[in-house]
């Protein structure tokens, strides 16, 4: 019998000259422990316990499957509006020079540092059938306000900077000289957008799609005020928690928020695989 | 020596520089959609709100910030920050250290952990508090019983708020700390410094303006979080209201002037914001983490 060829040892880590790690992992991993993983831990353990025919019956609730539609669908929808006009304002703000553009920068952050609440109430002002906005769509006979149109608009605001600030930085590292050897190479210009620099910009418009998805669907504040909250027509999945907890309905809060939760982590699943996919496709 | 062979290729450089820029109109309309599209989305809703604020004039604004429920709310939004972002300062440097300190196994796991809150609800957020420490919660009887008030009170609101701001602190050092490697610290300490000088004085001072834009992030949105302190704060006024929750309070109660006024305070927090971090993107970018975005 051989002997196991002495080990140059699994190591938990590298030996380093640099003191404290001891202090800094272990204060880092109980702080996470007891603010993140414990309460997370305790809504999935809250959830288990309900049994699955209870979980099925909260989950196949007609009013459940409506919030979750809505919250998905509306978030989708203005993650693709995201998509078109974030990469438009990325590509203005990369390729174009124009007085202001600082200030035009600094601007897309906006709804990162503006609290959801302000928003929501603001943009409701605005797309109330009386607000500056929405007086100039009600003779067109569009409603925002009080309508699901009015929560894809509090998406669109919210999911803006995750796209623009996803794609930008790939936008400015693109090198001009590809696109200047594909016109050499009798290339229109369509033709360098669609099959020069779309292949390379391809993940990153995937990557501020999906944060902007994600958020989307979590939002709460900007939302209830300008969404009307209907149920069944424009009442999202997070509401709908917030309702059955008043409720004092844990259980039905539990499952609601462990499908989201399931979901969305599902969705970030798919999205790698088509990071991984478009990158092997573009390399 | 003027060639004629090269000039000739002149017509050609030009329909060249047609294919790789766009040609003038195309820019102006491109533009023209770009700024509409940020003035509707943007521009309007912060305007929207100050000129709601002073819509029945300055006496009316005035008037509506100095109202004793307004002044509790604005009291409790500085303490919650006060608390909340030093909690995540100190988690984020220790964080940092670790991970871009060192080597070890997980460390990819770790990060993927510490970045978690920013993929859940905010109302989930909240829930989350409410099932442990909630009447009908994991330690809701231990905790009655023990006479300690959680929910509906400071703690369960600097709680939540920790939650949702947990990781902005980390996520800016770790990238910086592991750009910046080792080297220095390593010197400091072949120089006889023990661990803290090293940090102190030599990791710190590399570090400040990340830190400080992290800072600045996450007491933006300590001071600005809905949701999730919605979800455990119980609405009491004057006593576990924050101002986002008051603003939503008045207006509920058609109170304008009152919620916009309250709400052109958050909103002058985010310009301010905003304003700093452009300006610290602009004279220390290089000292600041080279990953941008959330």
């Amino acid at each position: 019998m051989t002997t196991a060829p002495a080990q140059a040892g699994w190591r938990f880590r590298q030996p380093s000259v640099i003191p404290g790690f001891g202090l800094t992992l272990g204060f880092s991993l109980a702080y996470l422990t007891l603010i993140i993983l414990i309460p997370l831990s305790g809504l999935v353990w809250r959830s288990a316990a309900l049994g699955w025919t209870d979980f099925w019956a909260i989950a196949m609730d007609r009013r459940t499957l409506n919030a979750l539609e809505i919250s998905f669908g509306a978030a989708l929808i203005a993650a693709a509006v995201n998509v078109v006009f974030g990469t438009l304002v990325a590509w203005v703000l990369v390729r174009y020079r124009f007085p202001g553009r600082r200030i035009v920068d600094a601007m897309v952050d906006l709804p990162f540092a503006l609290p959801t609440a302000v928003a929501g109430i603001s943009l409701t002002t605005l797309y109330a059938p009386n607000g500056w906005i929405g007086h100039l769509l009600a003779p067109l006979g569009v409603k925002v306000a009080y309508t699901p149109l009015g929560i894809v608009v509090a998406l669109v605001f919210i999911g803006l900077p995750f796209v623009v600030r996803t794609v930008q930085p790939i936008m400015e590292e693109l090198d001009k000289e590809v696109e200047e050897a594909a016109a050499t190479l009798g290339a229109s210009r369509f033709q360098i957008i669609t099959r020069v620099l779309f292949p390379g910009l391809a993940p990153a418009i995937i990557t501020g799609f999906s944060l902007a998805f994600a958020r989307g669907v979590g939002e709460y504040g900007s939302v209830i005020f300008i969404a009307g909250n209907l149920p069944f027509k424009s009442e999202i999945a997070p509401l709908l928690i917030v309702i059955r907890l008043e409720e004092y309905n844990y259980p039905a809060a539990t499952a609601i928020a462990a499908i989201m939760l399931a979901l969305s982590f599902l969705m970030l699943l798919v999205v790698n695989l088509a990071q991984t996919w478009s990158r092997k496709r573009y390399g | 020596m003027a060639d004629p062979e090269i000039k000739s290729y002149e017509p050609h450089h030009e329909s060249l520089s047609a294919a790789v820029t766009e040609s003038r109109q195309v820019k102006a309309v491109l533009m023209a959609i770009a700024f509409a599209f940020l003035a509707v989305f943007l521009l309007l809703p912060l305007i929207v709100v100050f000129h709601e604020a002073l819509a029945k004039g300055i006496g009316a604004y005035t008037e509506a910030l100095s109202n004793p429920d307004t002044r509790s709310a604005i009291r409790l939004t500085l303490l919650v920050a006060v608390i909340s972002v030093p909690l995540n300062v100190i988690f984020g440097i220790s964080a940092a250290w670790a991970i871009a300190k060192f080597e070890f196994k997980g460390k990819a796991f770790l990060t993927t952990l510490i970045d978690l809150p920013f993929s859940v609800s905010p109302v989930i957020s909240g829930l989350v508090y409410v099932l442990l420490f909630g009447a009908q919660g994991l330690l809701g009887e231990w905790l009655k019983a023990h006479g300690i008030q959680i929910l509906f009170a400071v703690p369960g609101i600097v709680l939540a708020t920790v939650f949702v701001t947990f990781p902005f602190v980390a996520r800016e050092l770790i990238p910086l700390m592991q750009e910046q490697g080792n080297g220095d610290e390593e010197a400091a300490l072949s120089l006889g410094a023990n661990g803290w000088q090293t940090f102190w004085h030599v990791t710190l001072p590399n570090v400040k303006w990340g830190l400080l834009y992290g800072v600045l992030l996450c007491n933006a949105r300590a001071m600005g979080e809905f949701g999730a302190v919605s979800v455990v704060s119980g609405h009491i006024r004057g006593l576990t209201n924050t101002m986002p929750l008051h603003v939503e309070i008045l207006y509920n109660e058609y109170n304008a002037v009152g919620a916009f006024a309250v709400a052109s305070l958050l909103a002058s927090l985010a310009l301010v914001t905003l304003v700093l971090k452009t300006l610290l993107e602009m004279r220390y970018g290089a000292e600041i983490a080279a990953t941008r975005g959330h």
